[in-house]
């Protein structure tokens, strides 16, 4: 009795994931008459129709905004990446110059973040709107993962990095080729981190981002699904318009397929603590 | 002081940019804060702008209705939030652990993690699509002869709306803390407390929740710093739909009224209270966790 009310509970939780994307799917790959017929979401398309996503990738707004994001996850994710394994391992021996000083700079944005207007003000005062780098520097290094990784180091076991120095390595050396290595899994998951934060970035980019040539996809997403604004044949790429409503749910399946691509080579992490271990240090 | 620059130069050198990045896009930032003091106009800029002294602050004390309806937007959201959003996952958190196949609750936990990766913009997406109008919902409702039922875009709803969609997106991902909690108890506890006569809800009120009484508290003392801080992409992107008369909270306010609409002082000036008011109400809760012999936030 208790035992399938628990199943019955867990399965309803997941069905609440799992149908929304099936239906998202099942629409942007509909018909006009299946859409007509199903009054707009469609869970059961008769046929299987590509148009939609062949109207949105065949160049237009979605495919200029698509390698927009694209470009600024790649290019944000591997400089937040460096500088933030370059900063945690420069704080993760207890007693270096400085060390107290700077482990204070990077803990205090966890209590206070500066609000939206300075923070607009600086992006201003630095040239940056209107810009890409916009929705990269100001974000580039986020105190939470710093810490994190910092833990982890800390972790690690410190006589493999001891006899490596007494072999003569450097301490660049001793973090290329020791800690690095060791830290696969936590590099992993604060990539994964960064790149969905950059690929995400919705709010930034409405600050920010004033010139729609440079939108990336979150702001079109809003634009043209949230919003339901009308996409017409000269901002898509074809000549025919596919069903609105099948082109909508296109650009959503767009926007999450690559978090669904990555997520499983990350997700094993997760359930194995290697996140949690580090936060409770 | 020679000699350990050049020992630690490496460590020193390595945290320079990440260092800079921090200084430029939060510490400068505060500095900006002083507009709040200042009547701020753009083509001035921030030194040449006359100083006004607490004159902005006083949106905060005159009854300004636009900043009293804000302030009690957030609020109410913050109270539905933690009343309702906070206890689901430690229920969802027990749920998954006593699950006793591995293969069954990995799978669980994956499905459950993924919409906390999604956007803002995606859940808010997903919802219309599910509630909506021409939604799945009211489309079985109508197959099925029975009236549409308004819920996106409905300003009575908005607030349930809201709350709703944070746990879709959230609620799988923060059983992560929890779940490492359990892991953790001491399985003799268990043991122990069976031999005792105890039974399951015994056990649960004795041996579990004790045992995560620790996270319970940080996550407490952490919801408490943002209680003033909610869901800000999530209500922008549906505020035109319901109004602002449900739907203003205090960082849309500062948004829309600074970024917008041109009233920088002022919005400067409520954004660094709010600022200030959070970080207050942790290290005030965080004092008062250790007043009850609890770990809180920080630790020696």
């Amino acid at each position: 009795m208790i035992k399938s009310l628990k199943a019955l509970v867990l399965a309803i939780c997941c069905a609440a994931v799992i149908v929304p994307f099936f239906g998202i799917i099942a629409t942007s790959l509909s018909s006009r008459e299946d859409v007509t017929r199903a009054g707009g979401f469609v869970m059961f398309p008769s046929e299987i129709r590509f148009d939609a996503y062949e109207a949105i990738l065949s160049g237009g707004v979605v495919t200029r905004a698509t390698v927009v994001s694209l470009l600024i996850t790649l290019v944000g994710t591997a400089l937040s990446l460096v500088a933030t394994t370059l900063l945690a391992y420069g704080l993760s021996r207890r007693g270096t110059l400085l060390h107290r000083p700077m482990l204070a700079i990077v803990l205090l944005p966890l209590l206070f973040t500066p609000g939206i207007i300075p923070s607009y003000l600086i992006v201003k005062y630095l040239g940056l709107l209107d810009t890409y780098w916009s929705l990269i520097l100001p974000v580039v290094v986020n105190a939470f993962n710093v810490i994190v990784l910092r833990a982890f180091f800390m972790e690690l076991p410190q006589e493999v990095m001891d006899s490596a120095r007494i072999d003569g390595a450097g301490d660049f050396t001793v973090l290329w080729r020791i800690v690095l290595p060791m830290s696969k899994a936590v590099l992993a998951v604060i990539a994964l981190f960064y790149a969905v934060a950059y690929w995400n970035s919705f709010f930034n980019a409405l600050l920010y981002i004033n010139d729609t040539a440079k939108w990336p996809l979150q702001l079109v997403l809003r634009t043209y699904v949230v919003n339901q604004a009308e996409l017409g044949v000269d901002q898509l790429g074809g000549t025919e318009l596919p069903p609105r409503e099948a082109v909508q749910m296109a650009i959503l399946v767009l926007s999450i397929i690559p978090i669904l691509l990555v997520y499983p080579f990350v997700q094993r992490h997760f359930t194995k603590g290697v996140l949690v271990g580090a936060v409770k240090g | 002081m020679r000699a350990r620059l050049r020992r630690d130069k490496v460590f020193l050198l390595v945290a320079l940019p990440g260092v800079l990045a921090l200084l430029v896009f939060h510490y400068v930032p505060l500095l900006g804060n002083v507009i709040a003091f200042k009547d701020y106009q753009p083509y001035l800029g921030i030194t040449d702008s006359p100083w006004v002294g607490f004159d902005n602050f006083n949106v905060l004390f005159n009854g300004d209705a636009m900043f009293l309806r804000a302030l009690g937007n957030t609020l109410v959201i913050t109270l539905l939030q933690v009343v309702v959003v906070f206890p689901i996952p430690i229920a969802l958190a027990l749920l998954l652990d006593s699950l006793v196949s591995e293969r069954v609750k990995q799978v669980v936990q994956s499905v459950l993690y993924l919409p906390h990766f999604l956007s803002w913009v995606i859940v808010v997406a997903v919802f219309q699509q599910m509630l909506g109008d021409s939604g799945l919902l009211n489309n079985t409702l109508q197959s099925a002869g029975m009236g549409p039922v308004d819920i996106i875009g409905n300003p009575d709803v908005f607030k349930a709306l809201i709350t709703s969609q944070v746990l879709w997106k959230d609620a799988g991902w923060a059983t992560i803390l929890f779940l490492a909690a359990l892991s953790r108890i001491d399985s003799t506890l268990y043991e122990a407390s069976a031999i005792d006569g105890a039974n399951r809800a015994r056990q649960l009120w004795h041996v579990t929740l004790p045992g995560l009484r620790g996270i319970i508290v940080l996550l407490l003392i952490l919801r408490l710093g943002d209680a003033l801080t909610v869901g800000f992409e999530q209500i922008i992107l549906q505020q035109a739909a319901v109004g602002s008369d449900v739907s203003e909270v205090l960082d849309t306010y500062v948004y829309n009224n600074g970024i917008l609409a041109g009233s920088w002082g002022i919005s400067a000036a409520v954004g660094l209270v709010k600022g200030i008011v959070g970080v207050l109400l942790v290290l005030g809760a965080n004092k008062l966790a250790h007043k009850f012999g609890e770990q809180g936030i920080y630790q020696r």
